[in-house]
């Protein structure tokens, strides 16, 4: 187990810049997930801490040492790739035996640890089966299994979950946490599903073009998003151009729409002063009703365009003034129908500002 | 008719204008082969058409015959082996190689678009007592007669490993191709160095390839009698040459079928084998 360290990480391809000065902390026993849309460089950098790649500039540290020079085969990293990478012409026991091979483990120590691993997973009883004989899930849980009976300093995961189905990958994610957990290994993990990033995370560092946007703790970043991308990337957000009016006791913001209202402090940390700014509102705040609001929250008419049933929640489209907003709402009864003139309830505490 | 029923006979209606050029141009004649393999020729140079085990006896029991199939599964396994050592890191070399793959294959295959007679005869003009190499040699005076290096065994082996090496490096580079790159990586990871890796994962995954590749080379190389009498010197007669030299030498059907027949065997009981321990779908891979 070992703190991970980055240090000003640039990589290149050719004359295209994959990652841009990128420096990142992990301590020790953290699980931490780089999360960001596709091609935003979440997998280059996790080659690069494996060692599968070499940075274009900047230092890599694994337990305080630099390891820019070690290579793969010496940094005792597990590894688990989206698509599983098992063996196919080994056995499960086989190929979760592989990497103890090449370590000081005894041989007659060898089965004992295999099985220890396949318990931990859960399938302490396939270890004669081959990959192929195994479903998706079970193969993912191997692939765990391969990388954490070495006993790593650090684990790195592509997209473990994203072959699996939907319900497998809930589960799955119980599990790995679970798992990971119980061997407390620094942890990093990629993904490009902003539920998954938030239930597992102690850290999340949500990635764009290459670049950091903002790392923290998931309701961090959830409720208080550093930039636009962040707002917009976890969950559906209305970005409102509006201005800040004071900085006295909480932020006072004039929006569109809304009009004045005086937000928390704490969710406009990089505002500091008067000027133009940006009004997040998340989607699941914006609340729909019949009735105008109780006192407290900001209440406005509007009308609904488009109705997006979900089962439990609904997605609506209304339109206030000449702004299209976006709410989704839990319902237990009927939804709105598209047409329907409503009132939007919106309370400040829930909104987030940043700079404009 | 059921639904059943036509389905069933589709693949039949497909395949019978193939089956129909199989049968007339291939068992037709190779039936025709085995009847005359048991007809005589006699003093007077006519075929004695019955059932005489003569040709069978001298086939399977002269000497002569048997050294040279012997030294014909010889040749054919050097040259084997030397595909397989020359072809495989040739076919990981492509394999692994990212953007210019396609161009790559295109230039394995640029050879079969040329005559492999012109190909081997091509050997001539380098190796010949007036060739390039010697020509190159005596201009500066390394040597001040030309060298006859040509009409032995080992132009004979070159010869064929000219010739069937792409057939090795297209079929290993098909196994090579298919194997997942995050398994060498994966191998890495655990604490495995490249060349443990490759010895591993890689080089298992792709025997199948290899095998397919080994079978083609040994067989084609086999049943060659253009090499041998083009680079070959009198005493490096393979099998093939031997049918030739009967049937179209001396006129002695009857003969040069039960030599045929036999090489026939001999190679077709390898290939059975092959395809008991590893099955004939990785051929098809490697051809197409
Ligand atoms: N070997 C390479 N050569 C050239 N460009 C590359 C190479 N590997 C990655 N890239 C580019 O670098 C960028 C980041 O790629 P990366 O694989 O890290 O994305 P990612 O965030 O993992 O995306 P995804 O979610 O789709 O896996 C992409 O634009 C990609 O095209
Ligand atoms: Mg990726």
């Amino acid at each position: 187990m070992s703190s991970v360290t980055l240090n000003n990480i640039v990589k290149r391809f050719g004359n295209f810049t994959a990652v841009h000065q990128s420096s990142l902390e992990i301590p020790e026993g953290a699980f931490i997930t780089l999360l960001g849309p596709s091609g935003c460089g979440k997998t280059t950098n996790l080659r690069m801490i494996a060692g599968l790649l070499d940075p274009s500039e900047g230092e890599i540290l694994i337990g305080g040492k630099r390891v820019n020079d070690v290579p793969i085969h010496k940094r005792n990293l597990g590894l688990v790739f989206q698509n599983y990478a098992l063996f196919p012409h080994k056995t499960v026991a086989e190929n979760v035996a592989f990497g103890l091979k090449y370590r000081d483990v005894p041989t007659e120590e060898i089965p004992k640890r295999v099985q220890d691993a396949l318990d931990l997973v859960q399938l302490p009883n396939v270890g004669d089966r081959y990959p192929k004989e195994l479903s998706g899930g079970q193969q993912q849980r191997i692939a765990l299994a391969r990388a954490i009976v070495i006993e790593p300093d650090v684990l790195l995961l592509d997209e473990p979950l994203s072959a699996l189905d939907a319900n497998l990958r809930e589960d799955m994610r119980v599990e790995l946490k679970r798992i990971q957990e119980r061997i407390g290994v620094t942890t990093v993990f990629v993904t490009h599903d902003q539920s998954e990033a938030l239930a597992m995370s102690d850290q999340i560092v949500v990635m764009s073009e290459g670049r950091v946007e903002q790392v923290g703790a998931p309701e961090e970043v959830y409720n208080t998003p550093a930039s636009e991308f962040v707002a917009n990337f976890l969950g559906a957000s209305n970005i409102l151009e509006s201005r800040c009016t004071g900085t006295g006791d909480g932020v006072a913001i004039d929006a569109p729409i809304f009009g004045q209202m005086t937000i928390p402090a704490e969710k406009a940390p990089r505002i500091t002063g008067e000027g133009p700014a940006k009004l997040v509102v998340r989607a699941e705040k914006l609340q729909l009703s019949d009735q105008p609001a109780p006192d407290g929250s900001v209440s406005v008419p509007a009308t609904v365009e488009t109705v997006d049933y979900q089962g439990q929640a609904v997605r609506y489209f209304v339109r206030a003034g000449d702004t299209q907003l976006q709410a989704i709402n839990m319902i237990d009864g009927h939804p709105f129908a598209e047409g329907a003139e409503v009132h939007l309830h919106l309370r400040p505490q829930d909104c987030a500002a940043l700079p404009g | 008719m059921s639904v059943e029923a036509r389905e069933a006979r589709q693949p039949w209606i497909l395949l019978s204008p193939a089956l129909t050029a199989v049968a007339l141009l291939l068992f037709v004649p190779l039936l025709f082969i085995v009847v005359y393999s048991f007809w005589l020729r006699t003093a007077t140079g006519a075929d004695e058409v019955g059932f005489f085990l003569d040709n069978w006896q001298e086939a399977l029991t002269d000497a002569f015959y048997r050294d040279i199939l012997l030294n014909t599964l010889k040749i054919a396994a050097i040259t084997t082996l030397a595909c397989a050592v020359m072809g495989y890191p040739a076919a990981y070399f492509i394999a692994r190689s990212k953007g210019n793959k396609a161009i790559l294959l295109l230039l394995l295959m640029l050879p079969f678009w040329i005559s492999y007679i012109i190909r081997t005869m091509s050997w001539i003009n380098i190796l010949g007592v007036s060739g390039a190499f010697n020509t190159a040699m005596m201009a500066l005076g390394i040597i001040d007669e030309p060298i006859q290096m040509l009409y032995n065994e080992v132009t004979v082996i070159l010869g064929l490993v000219h010739f069937l090496l792409p057939f090795m490096v297209l079929n290993v580079f098909v196994s090579l191709d298919g194997i997942d790159t995050n398994l060498e990586d994966a191998a890495n990871s655990l604490g495995a160095t490249r060349w443990q890796a490759f010895t591993n994962v890689t080089l298992p995954l792709s025997l199948p390839g290899l095998a397919a590749g080994g079978l083609l080379c040994f067989v084609l190389g086999a049943g060659t009698y253009i090499t041998p009498l083009v680079l070959g010197g009198p005493t490096d007669a393979m099998f093939a040459n031997l049918v030739f030299e009967a049937i179209i030498t001396q006129l002695n059907w009857p003969l040069g079928s039960a030599l045929s027949l036999m090489l026939l065997v001999v190679l077709g009981a390898l290939v059975l084998i092959y395809n008991r321990y590893l099955g004939m779908a990785q051929l098809m891979k490697g051809l197409g």
